[in-house]
């Protein structure tokens, strides 16, 4: 009697607890192409893939859901154009909800094992797992997001989101009426300081006496404290927003608050429509494109790095409200023409720290080592960068 | 001066979100149960809330539905404690894993889905009064419902009789046992009502707080809501002063960030836990008070007729 009960008991716990661990872990879905008729993809005269039968196998490793609506959303989309662009040359799947942790590691492996030739890691975490992967297979072609390190079958590639921010300080800058814009930030790394000090110098370039509020919640996903957040940059007067982390709560702070702010990575205009000035829109399709055509016709080689921007249309400021008036449009289209054909670059000196220290002689434009290493607000920004931006 | 009210709306806002969970947990550890799986009953109760918001229209009607989501996951977790005596810590988070992949995955249809108009509220009269009324009369009528639920709840537990009950059921349930008193299911109604409690907070977070639905979105605050009833000794008022000092230190240092002030964000982002912790704990160090409020069984099991 007692026996069956306790058995009954642990089962029960047992039972419940696999069925959390089935439903947290991460989740696989495979797509292959439904489109019968494959786009006449550059012919590739040279060599036929070394594959020689069957699509070329691709695997997406995403560190959200593909459902979040920023981040990993965008790499998706970027995965669904690539498999609309080679059709049937490519067969595509996904493991969402990776851990940039250990278990990475093993979701890589997996993916060669299935005969993945082709795999993409969407976060700076998944770096040092992909490598050792890397160097197990070197018949393994890997492309790693937003890292540094690379292979002789593992090369990085980012896009520049700072371009994507600067379009949205162009309007920042001509919508505020206080002159205060605030941004929300996420964890204070050279890559988000860069895009509040793009934001600040696309706002001054249109209003010269603008100011930047920064607030860092230290997370990249915690939507409560993104509205806590933004709630206290309004409170302090900022009327336009900015936010480098993932999820729309910022946006929809501005919306209850009736005020502006923008969306980031994916088009957020849903979340806030009356908030909504533009979204900043990361367009990984190009890349993924070309990567697999590189890989379907030989030429792919590894150890190399890819900065795209929006000359390539891996940037975009998409979505811009109505309420943006004509002349300021005018404004963000100059902006964004001159980023196109290089006339723009916006990291160009004169540019002053927000110490008073110039940090780019007139003149001279920061090379991408510079970009890469900035850790100090420009003139404009408020406050200090947490943890000691010397 | 306008700033300063600001802060106090934002901070009883904040408050609000986590009165509503750590007073409902407050409640069935009074009864002597232990329900770590806020976090997971909130998360479904967001997600059950907002499906019910974006079908229906009407926020009360959300709130409800995560009331109910939420007291059907705690009834489900009182079945296992209470009956089958399952151990009270492994299936309170064993719930709150469920309740995590549960709402990520019945919520995938809503994430890109996304709700009318907020209402804003307003008393009329009080809310023009300068300073007062921007701090305090524009609120979301769940703020005073949180001012009002501690009041009626410190008079429950410690002025009625049915609050004795359950009180000495969490204290002595061998002896409330003895008394007559059916300990399971008092034990059972009060693991529900902390779940409908968290419930209300999880579709307040979703609908009203952070209004659209994210996987993960209650990001931590059913944890928060759980040291927050340990460390206010099980008294309600405490549970509510704590809440807005969480809230407080939290809106005061995002305020301080936006200001410009020299301390590492790292630092501030520790202050209201660190802040919450200290004041708690300094006013309920007299370890005698904390014994007599601590429920003397909380956390074992109660095997009637042993």
């Amino acid at each position: 009697m007692t026996l069956t009960k306790r058995t009954w008991i642990q089962l029960a716990g047992w039972g419940s607890l696999a069925a959390a661990a089935a439903l947290v872990g991460c989740s696989k879905k495979e797509e292959t192409t439904t489109v019968a008729t494959a786009p006449a993809a550059s012919a590739a005269p040279a060599a036929p893939a070394p594959a020689a039968s069957g699509p070329l196998k691709i695997a997406f490793a995403y560190v959200g859901p593909v459902g979040d609506g920023g981040w990993t959303y965008a790499h998706d989309r970027g995965r669904l154009a690539m498999q609309k662009e080679l059709g049937d040359k490519v067969q595509t799947s996904f493991v969402e909800k990776v851990p940039e942790a250990a278990d990475a590691e093993r979701v890589f492996r997996d993916m060669v094992s299935q005969g993945n030739t082709l795999i993409f890691g969407t976060t700076f975490g998944y770096m040092e797992p992909m490598l050792k992967v890397a160097n197990d297979n070197p018949s393994v072609k890997f492309e790693h997001a937003t890292g540094y390190k690379t292979a002789a079958n593992m090369r990085t590639y980012d896009t520049r989101t700072y371009e994507g921010a600067y379009m949205a300080g162009v309007v920042a800058g001509g919508m505020t009426k206080s002159n205060v814009l605030g941004v929300v930030g996420s964890i204070p790394i050279p890559e988000v300081i860069r895009n509040i000090n793009s934001f600040t110098l696309g706002a001054q370039s249109v209003n010269p006496n603008v100011k930047t509020r920064v607030v860092w919640v230290n997370e990249w996903f915690n939507p409560p404290k993104e509205t806590e957040a933004a709630q206290s940059l309004i409170n302090g007067g900022a009327d336009v927003l900015m936010q480098n982390t993932d999820s729309p709560a910022v946006l929809q702070t501005a919306e209850k608050a009736g005020k502006l702010a923008f969306g980031w990575d994916s088009d957020m205009t849903a979340y806030g429509p009356k908030a909504h000035l533009a979204s900043s829109q990361i367009n990984w399709g190009p890349y993924y494109i070309k990567a697999a055509k590189e890989a379907l016709d030989g030429t792919w080689t590894g150890g190399g790095n890819t900065w795209w921007g929006v000359k390539e249309g891996a940037i975009d400021l998409v979505s811009v409200s109505d309420k943006v008036p004509a002349d300021l449009k005018a404004k963000l289209d100059a902006a964004r023409n001159g980023l196109k054909d290089g006339s723009l670059v916006i990291w160009k000196g004169p540019i002053t720290g927000n110490d008073g220290k110039e940090v780019l002689p007139a003149g001279k434009a920061a090379d991408d080592d510079f970009l890469r290493g900035i850790k100090f607000y420009v003139k404009g920004v408020e406050g200090t960068i947490p943890g000691g931006g010397k | 001066m306008d700033a300063f009210a600001l802060l106090i709306a934002a901070t009883l806002n904040a408050g609000t979100v986590l009165a509503f969970a750590a007073l409902g947990l407050l409640i069935n550890e009074r009864a002597g149960i232990v329900n770590l799986g806020a976090e997971g009953m909130m998360l479904v109760a967001a997600v059950a809330g907002y499906a019910t918001a974006v079908h229906s229209g009407n926020d009360w009607l959300a709130l409800a539905a995560g009331a109910a989501a939420g007291a059907l996951m705690a009834a489900a977790f009182g079945l296992l404690v209470i009956w089958l005596n399952t151990n009270q810590y492994a299936s309170g988070l064993a719930l709150s894993l469920f309740g995590a992949g549960f709402s990520a995955f019945v919520g995938l249809p809503y994430t890109q889905e996304k709700l009318g108009e907020r209402a804003s509220y307003r008393i009329p009269g009080l809310a023009d009064i300068p300073l007062v009324g921007p701090a305090l009369f524009r609120q979301h009528p769940m703020v005073y419902a949180a001012i009002a639920l501690t009041i009626a709840l410190a008079w429950f537990l410690y002025r009625s009789r049915a609050g004795l009950v359950l009180r000495a059921v969490g204290e002595s349930p061998e002896s409330a046992h003895a008394l007559g008193y059916s300990v399971r299911r008092i034990r059972l109604a009060a693991v529900m009502v902390g779940g409908a409690l968290c419930g209300i907070s999880g579709a307040y977070i979703s609908v009203v707080y952070t209004p659209f639905w994210v996987e993960g979105m209650v990001a931590g605050k059913g944890w928060i809501a759980l040291a927050l009833t340990t460390f206010a000794t099980w008294r309600p008022a405490r549970v509510l002063l704590g809440a807005y000092l969480f809230g407080g230190v939290t809106m005061l240092q995002f305020q301080l960030q936006g200001e410009g002030v020299q301390i590492p964000s790292q630092f501030l982002t520790m202050m209201p836990y660190l802040a919450t912790i200290l004041v708690l704990v300094l006013i309920s160090r007299n370890p005698n008070f904390i014994r007599v409020n601590m429920p003397a069984s909380i956390g074992k099991p109660f095997f009637p007729g042993s």
